[in-house]
């Protein structure tokens, strides 16, 4: 009972704390705004805690945080291999081939408006279809190891990409092309000089999209059959064998993963396009 | 209706690969029974084999074609056997966890608006949620929810909920907080009390982001359904059919299990779609 009344206690401090932050003089400022949002992540945290401990919450269901990181420090080895196996080998080479591709399948379609307008509107239909239902397929294709993972991957980020980029292409205007063309530049230089760089803003759209697709496609795949490495299959295993703090240890990893991931690609968005007024207006 | 042509022409150029990749992949297949019959075949008698064997590595169109058309019409509705009673378990979870998870949604997003310091905690959070794959937490909803004796549609759609939760959030956000200064200063003026500001303008304000993260939403939720199927030993649904068809290497029930998913998300993106169109323009809001 103690700990409920703890955690509702701890809650309704962090809420007054917040509230006076949000409210207050010092609101706009950038500790402010880190602040805030890391007081209501310790809240949840805490609550958490203490609501599991005070309820008496079996360990099957619900561990409390301090159980989860006990067994992340625990087996860190075993975590660090499943992360190499589908974040490195799986998903990262999946995402490379496949954003890779679609950058290149769009340049090619931009030259030709029939394909345009016949490839946009499938695109746009496959990019809103459930794809991660081609594990199956793709895993009986190319074998339980990493390779069937990244293809999954491949097929996951494609087409998001694909219309992302082909919206990019077409995003120069008009005068610019013309002023490329009173330089008589050539269709290359105008691609690579103009076009490329006008589309990066929608590139990284669909790349930061991607991010997240990746690792969903990857440790997916994973369930329909894995080597007995992987995030996915980790999850799998450890859940039939109702061992939840490891479960939470690879969904913290996955969690850790996929955000480390998207900033990446929002760093290098931001080092790409520093002219864009999306970019310079936060500075 | 200009680009019908290019679409058509599209299609068949992806059904055309698809034939030559099953001849392609299947003729091996062939080849290997032969030989050990010691015969030797030519290739249109492969190109033959290969339309129609039972467990292809990739299934003809037509093959698909005709599995999806067995699922579909060749078996009573309440059979076991019928895509339509699987793709039914499939939608009813997802169509459940979607409206939790919009209403929901929506409830946070007036939380969000209206409050500077839920604004502030929660905001971020929802934000960097969308950047973590929150599909693997599924496996595990799934055997919680049922050691406490929840099984059935219940765990599906709370996956779907949570799926569909995020996007919600993010762009009812956005589209409450469109009204531009000039029109919320207008209320002001009129004195508009927050309510009305709310009812007003806020909300009808918001009404092309809410469909646009319906569509969202929706896709996520099937997604969802059908990942939520997986862990539970494939008894029924769409994931289900997936899973037992990896099992037994039954090429052409994954294939036609897909093709009924991409109906179903084509159905729901397109019903939301109708609905869009017709509200915007009752709103005089058309794009």
């Amino acid at each position: 009972m103690i700990w409920i009344v703890l955690a509702f206690l701890f809650w309704g401090g962090a809420w007054v704390l917040n509230v006076r932050l949000a409210n207050g003089p010092v609101a706009g400022t950038r500790a402010v705004r880190l602040i805030v949002p890391a007081l209501f992540g310790i809240t949840i945290l805490v609550m958490w805690e203490a609501v599991v401990r005070g309820l008496n919450v079996p360990l099957v269901i619900l561990p409390t945080p301090t159980e989860i990181a006990v067994q992340i420090s625990e087996s860190l080895p075993t975590l660090w291999v499943d992360f190499v196996q589908t974040f490195v080998k799986g998903a990262l080479s999946g995402y490379a081939i496949g954003c890779a591709a679609a950058v290149i399948v769009a340049i090619l379609i931009d030259r030709s408006p029939f394909l345009q307008r016949g490839l946009m509107p499938v695109g746009n239909f496959a990019a809103a279809l459930p794809i991660v239902g081609t594990a199956p397929i793709l895993v009986m294709w190319f074998g339980f190891g990493w390779q069937s993972k990244a293809a999954v991957v491949v097929v996951m980020v494609f087409f998001p990409v694909l219309v992302n980029a082909v919206e990019g292409l077409a995003a120069s205007e008009r005068m610019q092309r013309d002023l490329m063309a009173t330089y008589s530049a050539s269709y290359w230089q105008t691609l690579w000089k103009l076009r490329l760089p006008a589309a990066m803003p929608f590139i990284f759209n669909g790349l930061k999209i991607a991010t997240t697709l990746a690792l969903i496609g990857a440790i997916v795949a994973e369930f329909f059959g894995s080597p007995i490495v992987g995030m996915g299959f980790r999850i799998s295993a450890e859940v039939g064998r109702l061992n939840m703090p490891m479960v939470w240890a690879e969904i913290t990893v996955a969690a850790l993963a996929g955000s480390a991931f998207y900033g990446i690609v929002a760093v290098i968005e931001k080092a790409v396009t520093f002219w864009h007024p999306s970019q310079r207006t936060r500075g | 209706m200009k680009s019908v042509g290019p679409i058509l022409a599209v299609l068949a150029a992806i059904v055309a690969l698809w034939y030559a990749g099953s001849v392609w992949m299947n003729s091996q297949w062939t080849l290997d029974q032969t030989a050990r019959n010691n015969q030797t075949v030519t290739f249109s008698q492969i190109v033959q084999d290969t339309m129609d064997q039972k467990r292809p590595v990739l299934p003809a169109p037509h093959q698909v074609a005709e599995g999806l058309w067995q699922g579909v019409f060749g078996q009573a509705v309440t059979s076991k056997r019928s895509l339509v009673y699987h793709a039914w378990v499939t939608l009813s979870a997802t169509l459940l966890g979607f409206a939790i998870g919009t209403g929901l949604g929506v409830l946070l997003a007036v939380g969000i608006v209206h409050n500077r310091a839920m604004d502030m905690s929660v905001m971020p959070w929802a934000i960097a949620s969308q950047t973590i794959p929150i599909l693997a937490i599924a496996p595990m909803i799934i055997v919680v929810m049922a050691s406490i004796g929840i099984t059935g549609l219940l765990p599906k759609a709370v996956i779907s909920a949570y799926l569909s939760f995020f996007p919600v959030v993010v762009g009812m956000v956005k589209g409450f907080r469109s009204p531009d200064a000039m029109q919320l200063d207008l209320l002001g003026t009129y004195s508009a009390s927050r309510a009305q500001t709310f009812w007003k303008l806020r909300f009808p304000a918001s009404m092309p982001y809410f469909f646009t993260s319906l569509k969202i939403a929706a896709a996520a939720a099937l997604v969802g359904a059908i990942v939520g199927e997986l862990p539970t030993g494939a008894v029924a649904g769409l994931g289900a059919r997936l899973l037992s068809g990896s099992y037994y290497g039954q090429t052409v029930m994954i294939w036609s299990a897909l093709f009924m998913a991409a109906i179903v998300a084509a159905i729901l993106v397109g019903v939301i779609g109708a609905v869009q169109a017709v509200t915007l323009k009752r709103m005089g809001m058309r794009q």
